[in-house]
């Protein structure tokens, strides 16, 4: 979108409508400067944690407060919202989330990752390949990747601005030596640009390789921490591997989503508490919805309680 | 039905804060009101006001209503409300000799100028249950209400200001003046508008504190007293009162009186060994909104252990005190642990499969 468009659309009397006595998203028009200041400083340095003055959300901290205030800082009238949680639009939280985006902008809602303008995420990247068009908006619960080896922030901002990372590699190192690869599950530690270690935030290493040489602005957001970092379009993400133990995704054996039979998404692991077997559905429940209408409902394998 | 159902979170939501609002009110007692919290819970109101960094008793008790009693929750939900706020002005910095005592007691001195003011103190009261309490109420206060005074002639009127106890110390000077950082300029740091980076200023960890945990602040400073530390406090002094609040007038640029405040301050007096040499008094300051007391001693105890030369213990170490004694961020941290965490579970079940297939090949290296 041009920027005269963007103004246009957001300059005008409709964002500064107050939404149920609020102004239009929530936080105040001073605080969004703020932080769309610091989402240009964070675009500007790939990967780089940009301290910013979080300001408290009616959720609760550690519930993508970071995620919500940058969602609230970019979001125009004109934005179609889709919000997931583990994949998934109707999770307790996403829906949460929505009903209070909702409420204080009166944006469009989808749950179409195609639809959408902008797209808050809690643990997934959607499995629909993004466009420059879109915004996708992590939230972070621990934007420190090196709080594996070191907890104090004063030495890890240390660490990064020297390019200190030799701890980091020695614990990748140790944890070959002992377990016969990286047993790191989700919250893979990828470097960004060739500089900064940087968290992925709790996605999993499925959606690792989604970061690198995207079309699409990512920005993360730690509301409690404080932080937000982003990486750009077209910037280089690799996960931190040794060249003889590679970084790998997590292998599902074939296994297909039992409901839209899809081989090619991340999959939930599902006991059965009647027949005792684990059965794989899709994560990303947009991606299942629209796979399972393209193949037709009826040759849906649609999972009943009585299958086994 | 092992599947978890995906659509049906706003509904059960919803039903969710439906019982909720039951669950407060169908006990069959009567009702509470907001005014009564404010009254008769005024310390946890007080409480309330200081980890929720909101000065608004009315509020405050609105909160522990709404939240049924839950500290935690109350303070976050008048946090969350001040966050909203437009920022109109910014008080000028009040000397607390100007403060209007409710109570004011020395533990350094016998006798103190102005004296030793016990005020209302639960400190000397025996922890038994009162269940005379159980009876009519109403008449109780009548009662004590008209036996308050009774007896009582030649009331001394309080002097309008009481002399810091710790100036006297001053004045001898054996107290180690605190080094003003950022000498070149005034301005205070201002947590709410900045992120606090790490060696903080002392005005950043005083806010901190200021609005953290009541009991996060006590299990810290416990430590440090309990011997994980050095400081061995000497109350020099704890007061309770109203401070005045000003800003200038906007019109004329005076100091004008906006209301006042109740404020617990502790000021804790702690020998050490300055850099010459020579031992000194050193001082550690706690403030904070109503009457608090464990939490204005604990925080002074901390300000003091904080600024050790080299932290041997938690408590000394500035980063991890001030990282993590607001209740609203760790409450809102600890509990996030409730929400769904299938995805990270799952990549987490991946590694360890593989691990244990790795382990099971008894290779000791698993690169192709």
């Amino acid at each position: 979108m041009r920027l005269s468009e963007w103004i246009d659309a957001n300059d005008g009397e409709a964002a500064a409508t107050k939404r149920n006595g609020y102004n239009f998203a929530f936080i105040d028009e001073g605080t969004k400067r703020e932080l769309r200041r610091k989402i240009l400083k964070a675009v500007a340095i790939p990967g780089y944690q940009v301290p910013f003055a979080s300001r408290e959300m009616p959720i609760a901290r550690g519930w993508g407060t970071g995620g919500l205030q940058l969602t609230l800082s970019i979001i125009g009238p004109n934005d179609t919202l889709k919000v997931i949680d583990q994949g998934c639009d109707g999770s307790v939280n996403a829906v949460n989330m929505k009903k209070f985006i909702g409420k204080v902008t009166g944006v469009r809602i989808t749950t179409d990752t195609t639809e959408a303008t902008l797209i808050q995420t809690r643990h997934r990247i959607p499995e629909e390949k993004m466009t420059e068009n879109q915004v996708l908006i992590l939230q972070v619960p621990i934007p420190e990747s090196l709080r594996t080896v070191e907890a104090s922030e004063r030495e890890t901002r240390r660490m990064h601005a020297e390019g200190d990372y030799s701890r980091m590699w020695l614990y990748l190192y140790e944890d070959i030596v002992n377990s016969g690869e990286i047993s790191i599950g989700a919250r893979y530690p990828v470097s960004v640009n060739g500089r900064y270690i940087m968290d992925p935030s709790p996605i999993p290493r499925w959606d690792v390789p989604k970061l690198h040489m995207a079309e699409t602005l990512y920005l993360f957001g730690a509301g409690r921490e404080k932080r937000i970092y982003a990486v750009p379009p077209h910037t280089r993400v690799e996960p931190l591997e040794y060249e003889d133990a590679a970084f790998r995704v997590e292998d599902f054996n074939g296994r297909t989503c039992r409901r839209c039979g899809s081989t090619a998404s991340y999959l939930d692991e599902i006991m059965d508490d009647v027949s005792g077997n684990r059965l794989y559905f899709c994560s990303d429940s947009g991606f299942c919805d629209k796979n399972l209408e393209q193949r037709g409902a009826q040759d849906g394998l649609r999972y009943t309680q009585s299958n086994t | 039905m092992g599947y978890v159902a995906i659509k049906g979170g706003a509904e059960a939501i919803e039903n969710a804060l439906q019982m909720l609002r039951y669950e407060r009110m169908k006990g069959g007692s009567k009702l509470l009101e907001a005014g009564q919290i404010r009254d008769q819970l005024y310390l946890l109101v007080d409480r309330v006001m200081g980890e929720g960094s909101l000065y608004a008793p009315n509020l405050a008790a609105l909160a522990i209503m709404q939240s049924a009693g839950d500290p935690l929750e109350a303070a976050f939900m008048l946090r969350a409300f001040r966050a909203t706020k437009t920022r109109i002005a910014s008080s000028i910095p009040q000397s607390t000799s100007e403060m209007r005592i409710v109570r004011r007691i020395s533990a350094a001195f016998k006798d103190i100028p102005g004296g030793q003011i016990l005020g209302p103190s639960s400190d000397y009261s025996l922890r038994l249950i009162d269940f005379e309490l159980l009876d009519n109420q109403s008449e109780e206060k009548e009662r004590i209400i008209k036996t308050l005074f009774e007896g009582v002639s030649n009331v001394d009127v309080l002097p309008a200001s009481f002399p810091k106890v710790v100036e006297r110390l001053r004045a001898e000077g054996l107290v180690e003046e605190s080094q003003r950082e950022n000498s070149a300029s005034d301005e205070m740091f201002d947590i709410t508008r900045q992120s606090m980076t790490f060696p903080a200023q002392r005005s950043a960890a005083l806010q901190s504190m200021a609005r953290g945990e009541t009991g996060g602040l006590l299990l810290l400073a416990y430590s440090n007293m309990r011997g994980y530390g050095d400081i061995h406090p000497t109350l020099g002094e704890l007061r309770v009162g109203f401070i005045p609040v000003k800003i200038s007038h906007p019109h004329t640029g005076q100091p004008y009186v906006i209301g006042e405040i109740k404020v617990t301050e502790a000021e804790v007096i702690s020998k050490s060994i300055t850099r010459d040499g020579s031992p000194k008094f050193t001082l550690g300051y706690g403030l904070c909104f109503g009457q608090n007391e464990t939490k204005a001693i604990s925080m002074a105890v901390l300000d003091r252990a904080m600024r050790s030369e080299e932290p041997a213990s938690a408590s000394e170490d500035q980063e991890f005190v001030l990282s993590h004694v607001d209740g609203i961020e760790s409450m809102g941290f600890c509990n996030h642990w409730k929400l769904p965490h299938y995805v990270t579970f799952q990549s987490d079940l991946d590694r360890l499969r593989q691990v244990k297939k790795n382990h099971e090949k008894g290779t000791s290296h698993a690169a192709e």
